[in-house]
Parts: structure tokens; sequence; C-alpha cells
């Protein structure tokens, strides 16, 4: 293997493949049987309540899968979500609106939106324009969308991904309209404004685990459990390093300083 | 055949996804003679974005051409929007045409599109930008409602919001700064700009780190769940399990 491994990435990887076998297991034993306790998200549990409502006022349910392609992770959990959602407003027997800003999103959302709609035995609701494509300019989309919400008047308005400046944009256009917004992002710096200006926000992590925790399936909720395994790891880990640093600063002493040293090699970055 | 379709696109995930992995923890390769699995990382990690690029191209097209077909049926229809479609089908026409056969700029195929004098510098500085900076100003007003609403003092945990937000606010403006600068020297941490740095470096920071962790194991989970064929894929009709 000398050689092999690029300079400075050897912690990387050990981290990294350790985090991977903990959900890979956790996986494994929830697909024999193991069971998964899981936690439930408010903003998922407000979900069906929204979607009753919405269709029985006579109001579309628009779904907006964030601003980036599918080469984003937050693109990808949006998805998971649209998929359940879209099968709760096909048995409702609603008009479910999925606007798009990129054109591999609006493909997959429609696929998506179909099958669900077939499998909810509402096929014949369905309208493949209900998933268009608006434009990649981010505030041209916005423009488009909340001119749409300000019309159509939706009853709920799910914003889930990756947003940048368009999330208030868009949260405050379904506001207007009374709309329950229910919202979900990994990127930090728009969950204040997603907050602020929605009903029901789901927070970094939660996005990833809301398609699992909507749909139920256990190997799924597995990964959550996987999940959760490695944040108690991290947890007991800044512990750990947070005691050791202070022991090796205070007292000086060579194991404590070597353990310190270890600790920095293992979790330094880059 | 569902089988094929379903396996088929799962394998070329997984195998891209684990080559791209594996390439980020791989030294490059120096000269010829270097290992064959070395000189594979280092071929994948250079092509695949080149693919994803052209691929990005025919997502271009897919888009414009349903963009156009909505439109279009919209028009056709004569729906209720369809003012605002036929102002977007005329918009489209004219920067395409404008940009394709680069009017106003260096011609070719090396000539510059957004050369300055061209007419597309020309849309966008006249057109586009003044809209993009319109909209962009309701990000104001609309800060001001959902604030309003995010820091009315209802429940606890929104009275800590208004709280902070307050000491934050008047940490960072100068006549904030006069109301605490009668506290004596040893109990300056007291002062407002000092309580809003505290409360900027200290909690904050701690759940940005906590919320960091925690996206980050989240995108770990999902990437393995894809990886290994666990979530669900749309386009094969999979279950996943």
């Amino acid at each position: 293997m000398n050689g092999w491994l690029a300079p400075g990435t050897w912690n990387v990887a050990l981290v990294g493949a350790t985090v991977c076998a903990l959900i890979a297991v956790s996986v494994v034993r929830a697909r024999r049987g193991a069971h998964v306790p899981v936690r439930s998200f408010p903003p998922l549990l407000a979900l069906d309540r929204a979607v009753a409502d919405a269709v029985a006022q006579g109001r579309p349910v628009y779904f907006v899968a964030g601003s980036q392609d599918l080469d984003n992770m937050q693109t990808v959990a949006a998805l998971a979500v649209l998929r359940p959602l879209a099968r709760k407003v096909a048995e409702a027997g609603g008009r479910l609106f999925v606007p798009t800003n990129r054109s591999l999103v609006m493909d997959n959302a429609r696929e998506i939106c179909r099958r669900a709609y077939d499998d909810a035995g509402r096929g014949d609701l369905w309208r493949d324009d209900w998933v268009a494509y608006i434009s990649d300019d981010h505030l041209g989309f916005v423009a488009r969308v909340d001119g749409l919400i300000a019309r159509e008047r939706p009853g709920l308005c799910v914003l889930m991904g990756f947003f940048a400046s368009e999330s208030l944009l868009l949260a405050e256009g379904g506001h207007q309209v009374g709309a329950v917004q229910i919202a979900g992002t990994a990127s930090a710096v728009q969950l204040p404004f997603l907050v602020a200006s929605c009903d029901h926000v789901l927070l970094g992590e939660e996005l990833f685990a809301a398609g699992a925790s909507l749909e139920g399936d256990a190997a799924r909720l597995g990964s959550l459990r996987g999940q959760d395994l490695c944040k108690l790891a991290a947890a007991a880990c800044l512990v750990a390093g947070s005691l050791v640093a202070t022991l090796a600063d205070v007292t000086g002493a060579q194991p404590w300083l070597f353990l310190r040293d270890a600790f920095l090699n293992v979790f330094r970055a880059g | 055949m569902s089988g094929v379709k379903q396996r088929v696109p799962q394998i070329i995930l997984t195998v891209v996804a684990l080559l791209l992995i594996a390439s980020a923890f791989v030294a490059r390769p120096e000269g010829s003679g270097a290992p064959f699995g070395q000189r594979l990382l280092a071929f994948a990690d250079q092509e695949f974005a080149t693919w994803f690029s052209i691929l990005a191209v025919f997502a271009f097209l897919l888009g414009g051409l349903n963009l156009v077909a909505t439109h279009l049926v919209k028009v056709r229809d004569r729906g209720p929007d369809r003012y605002y479609s036929l102002v977007t089908l005329v918009s489209f026409l004219i920067v395409l045409v404008i940009g394709t056969a680069k009017l106003g700029g260096p011609p070719g195929l090396q000539g510059d599109v957004t050369a300055p004098g061209s007419w597309l510098t020309a849309v966008f500085d006249a057109v586009l930008s003044p809209l993009h900076a319109t909209l962009y100003s309701l990000l104001a007003f609309y800060i001001a409602s959902a604030s309003y609403r995010a820091f009315r003092a209802r429940s606890l945990e929104s009275s800590l919001l208004l709280a902070s937000a307050l000491v934050v606010l008047l940490g960072r403006i100068p006549a904030g700064r006069h109301l605490t600068a009668w506290i004596p020297e040893p109990l300056a941490f007291l002062r407002v700009e000092e309580l809003s740095l505290w409360i900027l470096r200290v909690p904050n920071t701690a759940g940005q780190r906590a919320l960091m962790i925690g996206i980050a194991l989240g995108v770990i989970a999902l990437a393995v769940r894809m990886i290994a064929g666990v979530e669900k894929d749309p386009r094969s009709g999979g279950d996943g399990s």
C-alpha cells in the first residue's frame, strides 16, 4: 500500500470508513429484523393534516426541491420526501405542482410523481405539466413561482433542499396567500430565514432522514440508527478530546501529550 | 427486463461512486510506470467531471425544450396565463437568437458571446440585472416581516430568540455600545458589544458545529444508502429493499 495513499488523507479515510461501516452494519441489522426506534419529526406529522386541508379547500400543494441539481445531496434528499408526499396528495385526490429550476430534477420529479399517482390508483388525475421546468436562474425561478403562488393560492407549500437567497422570497410568497409552509434544508445560512417564515422546519440532518422516516422501510430506518451511533461517537470523541487536551496542558505528562497528539492527528482537517 | 432496468443504473451508480471516492484518497500516479489501479482512479477523477459537463449540455436542451413546449400549449389553449407564457416565449427566442448569432460581438465559434458591446451583454445589463436587483431588494421587506413574526415573545424559546437577537443587534451599532459604555472595566464582559460577541462565538458557533456534524453524517448516510442500493430509485422502479 506504500505510495498509494495520497498524503494527508489517511485520517479522513479512517474516520470515513468507520462511519460508513457503522451505517452499513446498522442497515444489515435492521434488514435482519432488529427493531429501530425513530423519533417522530413534527414537520412530517403536520404533513398529513396540511395535505388533507389543502385538498379539502380545493387548493393545490406546491413542492420545491431546492435550487440545485441532482449532484447535490440535499436535492436527492428532497426528492426522497417528494415520493411519499406525492402519494399522500394522490390518495387525497389533490393536485401537486412541482416547479423545478434544473431539467434533470424535473425529469426525476416527474417520474416520481407519475409513479406515486399510479401507485395510489389515481393515475387518471396526473398531468405531466404539473412538474415544470421554470429557469436555471434562481431569481427568475423565484419570480415565476411567487407569481404562480399568488395566482393559484396553494394550501400547502413544501420547500425542501438547498436554498440560497430564494428561501425567504419563496417562503414569504407562500405566507402571503395563507399557505401552510413546511420546509427543510441543510443550508445553515438559510435555516434562520426558513425558521422565521415557515410553520414547520426540518433542521439540517433531519432533511436527510425525512424520506426514510416517511416511508419507514427497515433498511433505510437502519441507516438512521447508524447515523445516531455516529453522532454518539462524535460526541464521545469531542468530550474525550477536550478532557485529554485539558489534562495535557495542565499536567504536561507524557501519556496525555501523546494522547492529545493522537487525537489531533486523527481529527485534523485537510 | 425490469430486473435489468433496476440493476444496470444501480451498478453504474455504485461503480462510479466507489471509483470517485477512492480517487480522493489515492496518490496521483507519477509517470506511465504507475500501477494500473492508480492510473484508472486518476482517469476517473479527471474524465468523469468532463462527462458530467457533457450531460449537463443535454440537460439544458431538455429544459429548454420543456419550457417551449409547456408555454406553447398554454398559448394554444388560451389559458388565463397565456400572456405571461407569450412574454416568456418571445423573451426566450430573442435571447436565443442574439446569443446564438453572436449579434454585436466577435463572430465565429471562438467569439466571446459576452464581449463588451455584444447584444447579449446589453440584454444582461439593461434587462436581467435590473430585474434581479428589483427582486433581490424585496428581501429587505421580507426579512422585516418574517423577523416581526419570529421575534414575538410567545414562548420561552421565542423570548430567548428575541433577547439574543436584541443583544446582537445592539452590539453591532454604535448607539448600542454607548448604552452600556458606563459599565466599569472589571465588568466589561457585561457590555453589550462583549455579550454580542460571546453569543456569536460561543452558543452560535457550538450550534453551527453541531449542525454541521449532523449534516455531514446525514450526507454520508444517504450516500451509503444510494451506493448500497437501499435508497429507492424512481427511474428503475426498484423499491430498494
